[in-house]
């Protein structure tokens, strides 16, 4: 016997979230976990804007955001979210930061979360190289968009993708990965 | 020893712009100026000038910015500016009725845009009031400064930005020693950030018109 499994997913689900002008904060997990952990770090940020005059780096927003994770984890109420907080910052150029839902930190070249993770760390290890310029970090992307479309049992039609430069946060065209 | 009260603060409320004047009161040589802050953001639309007890400010406002993000993160929408004067006021008002605590030492001049573009100018006191102004003026002399905003204050006189900066200027020369030395600006226009304004160009353009007034009445009283 023989049937097919089409699985969909919603596709206009925005889960990332702007910390500030230069950061961002990518936010998965349980449901209602993910926004209200992202929201209050990121209410927490404009706060720190406001009572500073300046913004929080890339580096102290992750580790604000770790301890505040390790904090509510042996708490009554732990926060079951995975991020990937993703900024510039201008003495330190761009910076990738990994944390799981046990507050583990790591400042990554590459990283992702997920079922799909397990497809494209691969391809990530395999092509990534510290000098990659912004349209071979772009195909690089690409490439995992195209792996995860051949092998992922998940249909994923389209992906958001932003970038991160000195000037700020950019939105670029949705990646359509149809079927070839 | 605190001097805070001593300093003059003006405020306009325009058409599309409010702005903040605070008389510079002159530092000690070796203190470093940038470290006296009477202008304070509590959001990106909505900021703040006090006179008073330096101190006691600083808890109102640290307070105050933590209740526009706290709004922000429950209700999804930027405090208005009554809202957030009323917080303020409630605040002070409470340490008024408790035992054992003293009033906050401030009066503070608030003003910003509400999020449907109107602009806004509060006043609060230590006794927890608040009321809605047009233009107003506390700290030294605000009484005389005040008086010359209600002489001049018209809609003409605020009819575009740099008319509405240019009165606040005004304002402040009838008692800060003249000079753009010892004035500094905020404004805040719809949509846009607290921006502290450049002065001195503008200072010299109201000394210029200064004179040209007195050069017409001069004229007219010798013909």
């Amino acid at each position: 016997m023989e049937y097919l499994i089409g699985i969909q997913m919603k596709h206009d689900y925005d889960k990332m979230f702007k910390l500030s002008e230069k950061i961002l904060l990518l936010c998965v997990g349980e449901a209602g976990d993910t926004v209200q952990f992202a929201e209050y770090i990121q209410k927490n940020v404009q706060l720190y804007k406001m009572r500073n005059g300046y913004e929080l780096s890339p580096a102290a927003a992750a580790n604000f955001t770790r301890k505040n994770l390790a904090d509510y984890l042996r708490s009554r109420t732990p926060y079951h979210v995975n991020l990937l907080l993703a900024g510039y910052d201008e003495a330190d150029g761009p910076g990738l930061y990994y944390m799981d839902y046990l507050s583990a930190l790591a400042k990554a070249p590459f990283a992702a979360h997920g079922y799909g993770a397990f497809l494209t760390l691969s391809i990530l290890d395999r092509y990534y190289r510290p000098d990659l310029t912004r349209e071979e970090a772009v195909d690089l992307l690409k490439k995992c968009l195209e792996e995860l479309n051949k092998r992922f049992i998940l249909n994923l039609p389209s992906f958001t993708v932003r970038l991160i430069d000195k000037d700020g946060i950019h939105d670029m065209e949705k990646l359509p990965i149809g079927p070839k | 020893h605190d001097s805070c009260s001593f300093i003059l603060k003006v405020g306009i409320r325009g058409k599309d712009i409010v702005v903040l004047g605070v008389e510079k009161k002159s530092v000690a040589k070796l203190q470093e100026e940038r470290t006296v802050r009477k202008i304070c953001a509590l959001d990106e639309h909505v900021c703040m000038a006090f006179a008073g007890l330096t101190a006691d400010a600083r808890i109102v406002i640290n307070r105050a910015r933590v209740e526009c993000q706290s709004h922000r993160l429950t209700v999804e929408d930027p405090v208005t500016v009554e809202y957030i004067t009323r917080y303020i006021a409630t605040l002070k008002q409470r340490y008024t009725q408790s035992n054992g605590r003293r009033p906050f030492g401030i009066s503070a001049l608030i003003v910003g845009f509400d999020y449907d573009g109107t602009p806004r100018l509060y006043q609060t006191d230590p006794s927890g009031t608040y009321h809605a102004w047009k233009a107003n003026a506390i700290g030294r002399s605000a009484k005389t400064v005040r008086e010359f905003l209600e002489k001049n204050y018209t809609d003409e006189a605020i009819a575009s930005d740099n008319d509405a900066i240019k009165l606040a200027i005004k304002a402040l020369l009838e008692v800060v020693q003249s000079g753009g030395k010892n004035i500094e600006l905020a404004v805040i226009r719809r949509n846009q950030p607290l921006k502290s304004k450049e002065i001195e160009t503008l200072v010299a353009e109201i000394e210029k018109e200064k004179e040209e007034e007195a050069e017409k009445k001069k004229q007219k009283k010798s013909s």
